[in-house]
């Protein structure tokens, strides 16, 4: 096990920067989700850190030692491809033995630790088929007990979840984490999924064009985005924005648009007039006499909750409600957000402008 | 008058299918209608001159001449034609080294233009040059490069200072078996490299990555998976070569004709030999045939080669 720091990387194919210097601490065992959007440079991070692509500019250390010239192999990593890539003419305990065979291992010691991997992941009766004999699950099961098998300083995953069926997914999400829980093994997890990030992480980096826009534990970043891109990648259904200004003459309030009236805790100091955005998460709305009128558009019960699309303001809002309201398209209601639970952001930057 | 008018709707008229119907509708049938045209062909052009061939042998048949059976009497005789065996022997020497190193050169050049690099488009057109100049063509512009007196390699060395006389390319036993074979690889190599190239481009890259994590050398990538995972293409490439190479007969001819003193005969061009040229139909015949079991030994060996690899199979059984 051990620390990787990322400081100030870079990343460069031909005039075309993709990533923009890029920090990232990263603490002994901890489990460090990259999530973004397609093409925001979290893959060509973890390849960095792999040692399948080059460094442009930056440095990475894992543990004590800059990694930057040093080879794949002897980097102390193993990864977990997207597709698997586990070899299809191998059985299932050649493919998790082939590290330690290529190290030149007595297969004694390779049995051994085969044995003992397979057994963490259930694998024992499946080790002497081939991968076209297994299902999605067991393939992404064997991809992991080839990275268990070498003990490895740090466990990287690039989106390996993206292949399996939605209920699988859950099923492997969960075993992932028992596995981080029981090795302990400093871990770079990839994905576009912010529910896997979520759920998953100890710390979360959000990254987004080549920057990281925020990073923090799950909680942190719904709580408190830093902006406006992470307030609505994080979180599901996503936060509703609201362009408007603040009022912060007497009390604090928000004219939204069509001058609808939205509470506000405090206004940001010297703020009166001030164009911003109003952010409010589907679960803070609550029915209330002194809430805004909306008009109900679309309902979507899922059983534990329902999902209510409405108009406010003359912009569609998403709300969640876990109280079963009997609700039908054209009614009117009065939604109100929890004025403790809004954020505001500024117009321009995006920036978070409450505390 | 209604009941009239329903009575007569209800009651279409059904009859018996024919056996014309029944060939025109039925699956089996049917899947034999479609197949017929290939069959023909098969028929005619393929199964049809092998029968006749191989009842050639069994006759005494000349140009202008209707034979009769004279059962084993050829091949009899060819057991004791020592031009025969020379021909066995440098037709097994000619498509021995030809494929191994046909082999080894279209491996090589595959495993290079897999390679990222400059221009690599038109390389691999030009690759492809030699296989698509026509056999005949090319054996004569070997013809030249190889000639006795006005030999370009010849010229080459002569200039260089290196021999003091002309190589006879094609008049010495040694030289002229060298020639034929290196023409041969020059026609051949392009097949190879190709198709192994469509092979080693199958071969998933993310392999290679999860290999050089786990520690894998160039060598040991080559070894453990790029090898292996292109055997099937392999054994398929190898017998198509292997009986191309066989069964050569257009480069020889043009090249040789079988000289000097037999060195450079190979069974194909013996049996021409002897069937058009001196009109023994039934002896050629008997060469030609002479050939089916070393090819059959050649399909064999790649069958049995094809069908070991389990992991290809995608059967669920334990």
């Amino acid at each position: 096990m051990s620390s990787v720091h990322i400081r100030d990387v870079r990343k460069s194919f031909g005039n075309f920067e993709v990533l923009h210097g890029v920090t990232i601490p990263i603490e002994d065992g901890q489990f460090v989700v990259l999530v973004g959007p397609s093409g925001c440079g979290k893959s060509t991070l973890l390849r960095m850190l792999a040692g399948l692509e080059n460094i442009t500019s930056g440095t990475i250390s894992i543990g004590e030692r800059v990694v930057n010239n040093v080879q794949p192999k002897e980097r102390d990593i193993a990864m977990v491809f997207q597709n698997y890539a586990l070899y299809p003419h191998m059985t299932v305990a050649d493919n998790m033995g082939f590290s330690l065979k290529l190290r030149s291992a007595g297969s004694d010691e390779i049995n051994k630790r085969v044995k003992r991997a397979a057994e963490i992941l259930a694998l024992t009766p499946l080790l002497d088929r081939y991968p076209r004999q297994l299902s999605g699950g067991q393939r992404q099961r064997v991809a992991m007990g080839r990275a268990i098998v070498r003990d490895p300083q740090v466990f990287l995953f690039d989106e390996p979840l993206s292949n399996l069926d939605a209920k699988l997914r859950v099923a492997m999400r969960t075993e992932i984490k028992e596995l981080h829980q029981r090795l302990k093994t400093t871990t770079v997890y990839v994905t576009h999924d912010q529910i896997e990030a979520m759920t998953m992480a100890d710390k979360i980096v959000v990254m987004h064009d080549g920057i990281v826009e925020q990073m923090g534990t799950p909680l942190e970043l719904y709580d408190k985005p830093e902006n406006q891109f992470v307030a609505g990648f994080i979180g599901s259904p996503a936060m509703n924005f609201l362009k408007g200004h603040v009022r912060s003459n007497g009390v604090a309030t928000f004219e939204g648009p069509n001058g609808v009236k939205l509470p506000l805790k405090s206004a940001p100091t010297a703020s009166d007039g001030k164009p911003a955005v109003y952010g409010v998460r589907p679960e803070h709305f609550t029915i209330a006499d002194d809430g805004a009128e909306a008009e109900i558009v679309v309902v979507e019960p899922t059983g534990s909750e329902t999902q209510v699309f409405a108009k406010l303001g003359g912009e569609q809002v998403v709300a969640v409600f876990r109280e079963r309201h009997q609700f039908n398209p054209g009614d009117k209601v009065r939604l109100k957000p929890d004025p403790s639970l809004v954020h505001l952001f500024d117009e321009g930057t995006g920036k978070r402008l409450n505390a | 008058m209604a009941d009239v008018v329903i009575a007569s709707q209800a009651k279409p008229q059904f009859r018996e299918a024919s056996a014309w119907d029944q060939l025109k509708h039925n699956r089996n049938w049917l899947g034999f209608w479609f197949m017929l045209p290939a069959m023909a062909f098969l028929i005619f052009f393929l199964a049809y001159p092998l029968g006749l061939g191989i009842w050639l042998s069994f006759t005494d048949t000349r140009i202008g001449r209707v034979g009769q059976f004279i059962g084993t009497e050829n091949y009899e005789w060819l057991w004791d034609d020592a031009i025969f065996w020379l021909s066995v022997f440098n037709t097994l020497l000619y498509t021995f080294v030809a494929s191994a190193l046909k082999f080894a050169i279209g491996l090589y050049l595959a495993l290079l233009l897999n390679e990222n690099m400059p221009f690599k488009a038109m390389l691999r057109a030009m690759v492809l040059i030699p296989f698509i100049v026509p056999t005949v063509l090319s054996a004569l512009a070997f013809w030249w490069i190889f000639d006795s007196q006005f030999s370009i390699i010849s010229w080459s060395l002569k200039h260089l200072g290196l021999i003091s006389q002309n190589i006879n390319f094609l008049g010495d036993t040694t030289w002229a078996r060298i020639c034929v074979i290196f023409a041969n690889i020059w026609r051949g190599v392009p097949f190879v490299a190709i198709t192994l190239l469509a092979g080693l481009q199958t071969v998933s890259p993310s392999l290679y990555e999860a290999a050089t994590l786990d520690g894998a050398t160039r060598w040991q990538n080559f070894r453990y998976i790029t090898y292996p995972l292109l055997t099937p293409i392999i054994a398929v490439v190898m017998t198509f070569s292997v009986l191309f190479t066989f069964t050569d007969f257009q480069l020889i001819w043009a090249m040789t004709r079988g000289g000097p003193v037999n060195a450079t005969h190979l069974m194909a061009t013996l049996s021409y030999q002897r069937a058009i040229i001196a009109g023994q139909l039934g002896e050629g015949a008997a060469i030609s045939s002479a050939m089916i079991p070393f090819l059959l030994a050649a399909i064999m060996v790649s069958w049995f080669g094809l069908q070991r690899r389990k992991w290809q199979q995608g059967e669920n059984n334990d």
